[in-house]
């Protein structure tokens, strides 16, 4: 096993080292980079954006590119939370927490320095345990039938929907409001159109680009629009001479990274608890574990580390279930998987069979682009500090263009800008209604296919509901459903009890 | 009770859920529902439907059990009217200007208005903005990325 593995792995970086990959995985990475730092940009809106503008290129060099966009964001975020105290992007909420009170102490650039060897040691094992788990998921996963299927997306969508932020049963509703909108368009069996109220523009269905846009994009500035402070960067100057952390820094690091490697990791392995929550439990367990726990939140850099390795070791395994079972953890994983479809590539257990080339070239550039990111990130720092101050007044009407040329550009169709500010416009109300989108976007991915293996089940069982208890792999998967339903009733009723750690939802 | 209802936000939150859920499942079944080995297209539509209504009478149902708090008000304290207003009229600004002048206009309309929502704008300022963005944006999506929409063009009125 370990030998295939590595023969693969040979090949994923013969892929991902030609030259034109190599410079996707680049722009990926500096772009993710990038937005990561800027305030009220995240990796989904610059995802969706630049979505349309992969059409051009091939499938591998597209996907390197999405992918680095996403795990590069997670850099710049820890830039962020570090240097200004802004939680920009959820997962870094509780990096703030001892990161800031480091840089008012003058060890912000040590804080940075550790934080970025740590997210490589995360994200390392994140891409090990892909290379290993994937292949024997795939062969499990080989077996199912459309019942099977079927089970372990309701699975995947019920974990995605109910364990990310918010209350449960609202997720759920955004769940199913996804998947109604995955309905909408030509009917792919019978051909009659569903919910186009006459308008030939439907036909299609919605695009996803345009869902996308107009929840995370429009919906977002919105939101932000005159909330953002100008950002106060006095104590942002960091040299690279800044950023080496000194000894005892170093030894007091050890021991926390592997724990939030090891958090992050299993983490990643339950379907939809993302990064967000591996980061918020590592520091509470490193704040439990520590010997002086009361020191938290003065600047104690093991409060650093330990969520970022965390969240790094959870992204790489995020990608575990999306690329070996087409089923998404979160909405990022639902657009990179919405990418793939768009390339004309079908996700499944069939994916690494028949596109070796994008699954084992996209491992190997993890490596490559993790490492671009150390590069990037330890020289480049004063660069991306400046980039902080940028007023959000220029950002967001510049994001607007890009968002308009970005959605027209995927099927030179005007109509589809509307498409985006009308979604826009729901998804703000949606969201000040207490709603999370992120739901809809794993409901809107899954949703066809979904339709389309419930319709087979049924055929095969002759119209049996029962099949889906009877037979059992499937079995297990709607057990664990109930079993996660229950969960959360038990989790709602139980009251509240003070140490239990609460994710802010401000840190949207 | 209804005036207590009436304050909630979450009241809201199933009630829109509710309407959805309703569109769904009456529209749902004029697509021909099948039979559950024969599903026909408006199977799906009409049970998501009717799970949709449940999920949001749950919700508004939820809205009971929570105390009245200060939290419930649908708008945040700010209200940026002219700013919503804005960038909701900006990708309206795109498609119009874009449709009949090409992309150069219809990006610095796009710009301009959306600029035009923050408090601190400028006339002097949004037009710089505008003028910048165009220049690189037509740079960047007409000459490098071929995007395929003339830059000016008289599509008359």
């Amino acid at each position: 096993m370990i030998g295939t593995a590595f023969t693969d792995l040979w090949y994923g970086f013969g892929v991902a080292l030609e030259p034109h990959n190599i410079m996707w995985c680049f722009v990926g990475v500096l772009v993710g980079n990038m937005v990561g730092v800027l305030p009220g940009m995240g990796p989904l809106a610059t995802i969706s954006i630049l979505l349309p503008l992969t059409f051009g290129i091939k499938p591998v060099g597209a996907i390197l590119m999405l992918a680095g966009v996403m795990y590069g964001a997670q850099y710049g975020g820890a830039i962020c939370s570090v240097l200004l105290n802004l939680p920009c992007h959820p997962p870094h909420a509780v990096t703030c927490l001892d990161g800031f009170p480091m840089t008012k102490a003058g060890r912000g650039g040590a804080a940075l320095g550790a934080t970025v060897f740590a997210s490589f040691v995360g994200a390392s094992w994140g891409i090990t345990e892909m290379i290993f788990l994937a292949p024997v998921l795939v062969r499990v996963a080989m077996e199912f039938g459309p019942a099977e299927i079927c089970s372990l997306m309701l699975l995947g969508l019920l974990a995605g929907s109910t364990l990310a932020r918010g209350s449960p049963v609202k997720g759920v509703a955004m769940t199913v409001l996804g998947l109604m909108l995955g309905i909408v368009g030509t009917d792919i069996e019978t051909g009659s159109e569903r919910f186009t109220f006459g308008m030939t523009h439907l036909d299609d269905g919605i695009e996803l680009i345009a869902l996308a846009l107009g929840l995370f994009g429009i919906g977002e500035f919105m939101n932000s629009v005159n909330q953002v402070s100008t950002v106060n960067a006095k104590y942002a100057h960091v040299t690279l001479k800044d950023m080496r952390p000194s000894r005892e820094e170093m030894r007091r690091t050890i021991g926390p990274m592997f724990r939030g490697t090891l958090i992050g990791s299993l983490c990643s392995l339950i379907p939809g608890t993302g990064p967000t929550i591996a980061s918020f439990v590592a520091y509470a367990t490193e704040k439990k574990l520590s010997k002086t726990p009361e020191k938290f939140g003065t600047g104690m850099i093991e409060g650093v580390v330990c969520p970022e390795a965390a969240t790094h070791s959870s992204i790489q395994g995020d990608f575990i279930p999306t690329m070996s079972l087409g089923i998404p953890g979160d909405a990022v994983m639902a657009l990179l998987l919405g990418a793939l479809m768009i390339q004309g590539i079908v996700p499944g257990p069939q994916l690494i069979k028949e596109h070796p080339d994008i699954f084992w070239g996209l491992v190997a550039s993890f490596w490559i682009g993790n490492i671009l990111l150390v590069i990037l990130n330890v020289p480049l720092i004063g660069v991306w500090v400046k980039l902080l101050t940028i007023p959000y007044k220029y950002l967001y009407p510049s994001a607007m263009f890009f968002a308009c040329i970005g959605v027209y550009a995927a099927n030179n169709d005007m109509f589809q800008v509307g498409e985006m500010a009308v979604i826009g416009f729901v998804g703000y109300v949606l969201l000040r209604l207490g709603f999370h989108p992120a739901p809809i976007l794993l409901g809107f991915v899954l949703g066809p296919r979904f339709e389309e293996n419930f319709r087979r089940a049924m055929l095969i069982s002759r119209g049996d509901i029962m099949v889906f208890i009877e037979r059992p792999i499937s079995a297990v998967f709607i057990a664990l459903c109930v079993l996660l339903l229950g969960l959360q009733v038990y989790v709602r009723l139980r009251p509240k009890k003070p140490g239990d750690i609460v994710v802010p939802a401000a840190a949207e | 009770m209804v005036e207590r209802l009436v304050r909630k936000k979450d009241f809201y939150a199933g009630g829109l859920m509710i309407l959805f859920g309703l569109v769904m499942s009456l529209k749902g079944p004029s697509y021909r529902l099948g039979s559950l080995m024969h599903m026909g297209p408006g199977f799906l539509p009409t049970a998501l439907g009717v799970l949709l209504i449940c999920l949001g009478l749950a919700v508004g149902a939820g809205s009971l059990s929570t105390a009245d708090g200060e939290e419930e008000d649908i708008l945040p304290e700010n209200r940026e009217w002219l700013a919503w207003g804005c960038i909701l009229a900006s990708p309206l600004a795109f498609m119009l200007f874009g449709a009949y002048f090409g992309m150069a206009p219809g990006t610095f309309a796009c710009v301009f208005v959306a600029s035009m929502g923050d408090r601190e704008a400028t006339l002097k300022g949004s037009l710089i903005l505008s003028a910048f963005v165009t220049f690189f944006g037509v740079a960047l999506f007409s000459y490098l990325l071929q995007i395929p929409m003339p830059i000016l063009t008289w599509r008359g009125l």
